[in-house]
């Protein structure tokens, strides 16, 4: 009996509701008189809702009341005054960022040359259709077989590093060891940026309409004036956006650094790492957690930019 | 007319020399894995390392291991994200945001955060599940959540879902007969290209497996990789490969503007 009361009343509002020309927004109204019937929606985001918060919510919550520690595990600020004062965290997150920065330059500037490359290109293509599954795989899989690509490559016994050597005579590139500096990383962790750059990247520059370069054309503007004038600037939201979105992507990055690099932790995600591994973390559990939050704080005052700039470039979409 | 044909061939001459380029940066290492893992005497190609694939029963169980992860996780996209999406954005369109803000959280909690904050979770599922690794299937769908969420989202905005699921109600049909059999069909696409990154992301996934001491596919390959160099590079080129040939057969979110025109004009000629 409820149910077809309900149902009649449902149809009664949708009936109101396209006479008046508005849309409906749900079964919600119908309820509001009893407490539970209204709460009876909200069981359906039960499950999804228990996942996130087990392995989402609950684990950032724990790192955060864990990083309120003191070196002898009492509460206190003494494991965030650890890591803001020590040489060695403050160096990781030093080179973390500057890592992250650089990476993020050279795949940008690489992967928006590429996107246009690729706009320039037939849209129902297979040419395209390959280049963009084989980006969505690259900028996925970086880790341990990245790694294997590079060693493979640039390693003791690489491809190149032999072809070099065959070619200048010996010693030229016998030394693998630039790799495993800041700028092997920057060159490794410049693979997986370029794909996700031309990912989020491709559709701004497919949303450039060609009327405005033949409008800048006929006002007797060159080339150079289309991109400095009109271009450049529709896409500069866009362009930063992505920028931003690379930078978190390589912070946050472990498994590559962790397969290249056996020995020291140089960047802030192999501090944490050796500190919940090692000893470190018996003996002052709050470190990990406290090189934690210092990555969730510049994580989110990136991404936070990130959305920022996101929606002034949905808002230039729409009009 | 000249002029034209002039700055046409410029622009190819641009375009192509920069996929050139940056094809060259992209593919050589993945050559080089190919090359490597086939190196016999010198001067000569073997296949040596790959045939020595099967010897190694741990590889066989960590490659299956990360399959059956992949299996679950797509399993959960399926059958929880995708019905919590449909629901939230059908009857509670006011936690639509909220929605969207926890599946794009993941995005700002970096996957070395999570592990060092999972131990209390872990603890209270090894009550439930023991120490299978399948365990970690939970973790890599919050994981997957922001690519997953993008591209159900956008097929999920593409159709008219209030119109569909208001004509199935009208017919009778309920509320997981809508959901499975009117709903789901007309964003197939972008449940199918959610689900293939997650494929992919499951089968690179390093990070949390190695910090948990599980033993994924991808553990087990660093892990080899210091024994049996070739093999180990062999199995990467492999996998990536095997997510290359996935990502390029299935729909991608390219086709999703061809198959909202397709539900516009499967209603219009509804409605005629």
């Amino acid at each position: 009996m409820e149910l077809s009361n309900s149902f009649h009343l449902f149809v009664e509002l949708i009936l109101e509701s396209s006479l008046k020309g508005k849309e409906v927004v749900g079964l919600k109204k119908i309820g509001t008189n009893n407490l539970f019937r209204s709460s009876l929606p909200y069981l359906g985001i039960l499950p999804f809702g228990l996942l996130v918060l087990f392995f989402l919510i609950w684990p950032t919550l724990v790192v955060i009341s864990g990083a309120l520690q003191n070196l002898d595990g009492g509460f206190g600020l003494g494991s965030l005054v650890e890591v803001a004062t020590n040489d060695k965290y403050l160096n990781g997150f030093k080179v973390s960022i500057q890592l992250a920065a650089y990476s993020a330059i050279a795949g940008a500037i690489l992967g928006a040359l590429f996107s246009w490359a690729i706009a320039r290109g037939n849209s129902e293509g297979y040419f395209r259709r390959l280049v963009l599954a084989a980006s969505g795989v690259f900028a996925q899989f970086g880790g341990v077989m990245l790694t294997f690509a590079f060693l493979a490559t640039f390693g003791f016994n690489g491809m190149l590093t032999i072809l070099a050597n065959s070619f200048f005579g010996e010693n030229i590139f016998t030394d693998a060891s630039w790799l495993y500096s800041l700028m092997g990383l920057v060159v490794v962790y410049t693979f997986f940026q370029i794909p996700l750059m031309l990912i989020v990247f491709l559709p701004a520059i497919e949303n450039l309409k060609p009327e405005w370069k033949e409008a800048s054309e006929s006002l007797g503007g060159s080339t150079a004036n289309y991109w400095f004038r009109v271009g450049g600037p529709i896409l500069a939201p866009s362009f930063l956006g992505a920028l931003l979105l690379l930078f978190a992507n390589a912070f946050s990055a472990y498994a590559t650094a962790a397969a290249l690099i056996s020995q020291g932790a140089p960047i802030v995600p192999l501090q944490i790492g050796f500190a919940i591994s090692g000893e470190v973390s018996r003996t002052n559990p709050g470190i990990s957690k406290a090189l934690a939050v210092g990555m969730i704080l510049i994580v989110v005052l990136v991404m936070f930019g990130y959305f920022k700039l996101q929606s002034k470039v949905s808002k230039w979409v729409k009009s | 007319m000249g002029q034209i044909m002039k700055n046409i061939t410029r622009v190819s001459i641009w375009r192509w020399t920069i996929i050139a380029f940056v094809g060259a940066y992209l593919l050589i290492p993945v050559f080089a894995m190919l090359e490597f893992s086939t190196r016999g005497a010198p001067g000569e190609r073997s296949t040596e390392a790959w045939l020595a694939i099967p010897t190694f029963p741990k590889l066989l169980s960590s490659i299956s291991t990360s399959l059956q992860l992949a299996f679950i996780v797509i399993f959960l996209v399926v059958f929880v994200l995708v019905p919590t999406m449909i629901w939230v954005h059908l009857r509670l369109p006011n936690l639509r945001r909220y929605m969207e803000l926890v599946c794009l959280l993941p995005l700002t909690i970096p996957a070395i955060v999570i592990v060092v904050g999972i131990a209390p979770t872990y603890r209270a599922l090894y009550q439930v599940f023991g120490s299978s690794p399948l365990t970690l299937s939970f973790v890599y769908f919050v994981l997957i959540l922001p690519y997953s969420y993008r591209s159900i989202s956008a097929s999920l905005l593409s159709i008219d879902s209030h119109t569909l699921s208001e004509a199935s109600r009208s017919l009778g049909a309920s509320t997981i007969r809508m959901i499975s059999g009117v709903i789901v069909p007309n964003i197939k696409v972008g449940i199918m290209s959610g689900a293939v990154i997650s494929i992919a992301l499951v089968l690179g996934e390093f990070t949390i497996s190695n910090l948990l001491n599980f033993e994924t596919m991808q553990v087990v390959i660093n892990l080899l990789g210091k024994r049996d160099a070739a093999t180990s590079v062999a199995v990467s080129l492999a996998a990536l490969v095997f997510a290359f040939i996935l990502l390029a057969i299935l729909p991608t979110a390219n086709k999703t503007r061809s198959s909202k025109l397709k539900t516009k004009r499967k209603v219009e000629a509804a409605t005629k």
